[in-house]
């Protein structure tokens, strides 16, 4: 670059010849150029500024262009950054104790119609009605050639009625894929999964959701993507609870009994390995709900859970138990049992002639309602409320099924001196089945509490501690000497020690006055074996009666006790259990003399 | 001179970056689509393995073995669990032994009474 010197010599030489000031013709030189040194900063800068113009535009642009495509395109699922397993999106299984599927999900497909795309809506109505017979064929037509855009015609259709409907070959019968909940043991455990029904619909899919039960209860768990699948392993055994419905169904038919339930639960674990009731109902195609009359009728009713009763004399051993623990009477301690005792107006009698003074184990053995009173009127009516609070009797039970807080144990009002001594015979307070199953676990398992549960368990509950363990084993004994010389003795099977008492308890009059005659609730609470008890059986059936003799026999001990002991043959082995083998007769010398 | 040829070498690069940019954007997407094919495939396979369950637990319902079992009972002869199937071991027979061979003969001394008359 060329610079022009500040002060070239020949401008300074004549400056000095005229007698100018040399100097200005410097400062006039640097004027200029910074002049001209200003002029190229500031086209830089301009180009500059122009520059970063055009790259914000650029920026801005890209930004504005993508935005709309976004705007305008339909949206997509993100399937390549999407985490978890996007395969399995649909229900969880259920599934039994070894893994047997309960409850599972079926691919299939809805039909729907729409009816503007139709050509001969007339013969898409006939045959539609000729595939389906329960389909209204006139008004399948009123539909098709009405104003309506969009008609549902099934919910759920076979893949061969799809192939029929194809063959009709109409354009306006469309199909869409539906995930149907299956249940492929029909109604073997229907009350304690419920069932399913489609919540929110669309053409292309529908989500299913639980309505009742433990369907309902897990629904959110079930439909977890998280989970991936994962079944829900329940305790039940199907195996169990099959033969268990089997001879639940069919001491109820030989019975005429209205309804029956039955209970078989883990003592220790608190697991419950069946849980039946009857009349019960295929839960994949679940009746409607009542809508008049008494929600007990209906099949969904889970007696079990749902249905409170009074249950009679199997409350017996928690009066007798507690006074153990208290200290008050010991197995051998006479009690007073004569009769009748007198409330006011109330009178408690026993329901035959016993001795005037029997032992504790009698009371019990014999079932006196007038020697339990006596015994828990001894305890008082506050503690016998605490003791009967620790068995869980005052609250619903906390099973895994949406149903169970509406098993809500019925409870006197004001719980006097009257109340207390009837309670102790199990009138006066109405529970659940499955109350009783949890309160006899507690007092058998060496006296910690167990809450009753439908989830499988590895390891044993840990609860506090109710009654102390030789508390519990005294329990046990009386009960057993139920079993071997009382009220109940056809619950004995041999080789599995059955303990266990009985309960009848005539049901109350529907309009809340007193009692019927001829209807009872019986009750069999047993526990097996007594040597080391390991599960509790809870049978109850609803109005039976064994009728082979002279007069109707309504007392548990010919109706309730063998189902149970019919339904501990039958389930005992199947539960892994071994019976304790009598020794055969051994062939052996017998001394003669001739 | 030397900046000629960077710049010459900064385009080179972004033509080759460009390329390979390219190139792995189509392989990208091809693995996508293979990926999602696999999903689709992975799923088909799922549904028809939750169908064979389905079936194999709906033929294996308790209600239909008891049906079976009572079908079959004159060839098969299946009886439900009970405590008279499990036994003690020591309650089991020894298998006894065949009798050997008897090689020395005892002298008969009678024959016994004959049917025709009374010893007595």
């Amino acid at each position: 670059m060329i610079r022009t010197p500040l002060r070239p010599l020949a401008r300074i030489l004549k400056a000095r010849e005229t007698g100018e000031d040399p100097s200005a013709i410097e400062k006039e030189n640097l004027r200029l150029r910074h002049e001209a040194l200003a002029d190229r900063s500031r086209a830089r800068a301009e180009s500059r500024l122009l520059l970063l113009g055009a790259a914000f535009a650029l920026a801005f642009g890209t930004i504005g262009v993508r935005m709309s495509t976004l705007a305008a395109s339909v949206p997509e699922e993100p399937r390549v950054a999407a985490s978890g397993n996007p395969i399995i999106g649909q229900r969880a299984d259920i599934v039994d104790r070894n893994g047997r599927i309960l409850a599972t999900n079926l691919a299939t497909h809805a039909l729907y119609a729409q009816p503007h795309q139709m050509i001969e809506p007339a013969r898409a109505a006939a045959e539609l009605a000729a595939i389906f017979p329960d389909l209204d064929e006139e008004r399948l037509l009123k539909d098709f050639t009405g104003s309506r855009k969009f008609v549902w015609v099934r919910r759920q259709i076979s893949p061969e009625q799809m192939q029929q409907v194809h063959d009709i070959g109409s354009p306006g019968l469309l199909f869409g894929p539906r995930e149907m909940r299956l249940y492929p043991n029909g109604p073997i455990a229907a009350h304690v999964l419920g069932g399913a029904s489609y919540g929110r619909e669309g053409v292309s899919s529908a989500e299913v959701i639980g309505v009742a039960g433990i369907e309902h209860r897990f629904d959110n768990l079930l439909r977890d993507p998280a989970n991936e699948g994962a079944p829900l392993q329940l305790s039940l055994d199907l195996t169990v609870q099959a033969a268990a419905e089997e001879v639940l169904a069919g001491g109820m038919m030989l019975l005429n009994a209205k309804g029956a339930a039955s209970i078989i639960m883990d003592i220790h674990t608190g697991e419950i390995i069946s849980l039946a009731s009857l009349p019960d109902f295929d839960p994949n195609n679940r009746p409607p709900a009542l809508t008049t009359g008494d929600q007990s009728d209906s099949p969904l009713f889970n007696r079990a859970v749902q249905g409170v009763y009074e249950l009679g004399s199997t409350f017996k051993i928690f009066a007798i138990a507690q006074a153990m623990e208290m200290g008050l009477i010991n197995p051998m301690t006479m009690v007073d049992t004569k009769g009748p005792l007198s409330f006011g107006r109330q009178r408690i009698r026993d329901f035959h002639r016993m001795d005037p003074v029997m032992t504790a184990t009698d009371v019990i053995v014999e079932s006196s309602n007038v020697g339990t009173a006596r015994v828990a009127l001894q305890i008082g009516g506050v503690r016998q409320k605490e003791f009967l609070a620790k068995l869980g009797l005052t609250e619903p039970t906390q099973i895994e099924l949406t149903e169970a807080p509406s098993g809500r144990p019925l409870l006197p009002p004001r719980w006097g001196e009257v109340n207390t001594a009837t309670i102790s015979f199990g009138h006066g307070l109405s529970s659940s089945p499955l109350h009783l199953a949890q309160a006899y676990a507690t007092v058998v398992n060496g006296g910690t509490k167990v809450t009753p549960t439908l989830l499988k368990r590895e390891t044993p509950q840990v609860g506090p501690r109710v009654i102390r363990e030789d508390t519990s084993e005294r329990a046990v004994d009386m009960l057993r000497q139920v079993v071997t010389r009382g009220t109940a003795s056809m619950g004995e099977v041999a080789g599995y020690e059955v303990a266990g008492k009985t309960g009848t308890a005539d049901k109350p009059l529907t309009n809340g006055g007193g009692y019927y005659d001829d209807k009872t609730i019986t009750t069999f609470a047993s526990v097996f074996p007594a040597s080391g008890p390991k599960y509790v059986v809870i049978v109850t059936l609803d109005e039976a009666v064994e009728s082979s003799g002279d007069e109707p026999r309504r007392t548990a001990g010919w109706t309730a006790v063998p189902v149970a002991a019919e339904m501990i043959r039958r389930v005992a082995p199947l539960l892994g259990m071994r019976p304790l083998i009598e020794p055969l007769a051994q062939a052996s010398v017998t001394l003669t003399s001739n | 001179m030397m900046r000629f040829v960077m710049y010459v070498a900064a385009a080179v690069a972004v033509m080759g970056l460009g390329f390979w940019a390219y190139q792995e954007n189509y392989r990208t997407q091809t693995a996508i689509k293979d990926v999602r094919l696999l999903h689709a495939q992975i799923g088909d396979a799922h549904e028809r393995l939750g169908m064979l369950r389905a079936e194999w637990a709906y033929l294996n319902r308790p209600d239909r073995l008891v049906d079976l079992a009572e079908l079959n009972f004159d060839r098969l002869g299946l009886l439900p669990l009970s405590p008279d199937s499990f036994g003690d071991p020591r309650y089991i027979v020894y298998p006894i032994p065949d009798i050997l061979p008897i090689t020395d003969p005892i002298d008969i001394n009678s024959i016994g009474p004959s049917d025709e008359e009374d010893p007595l």
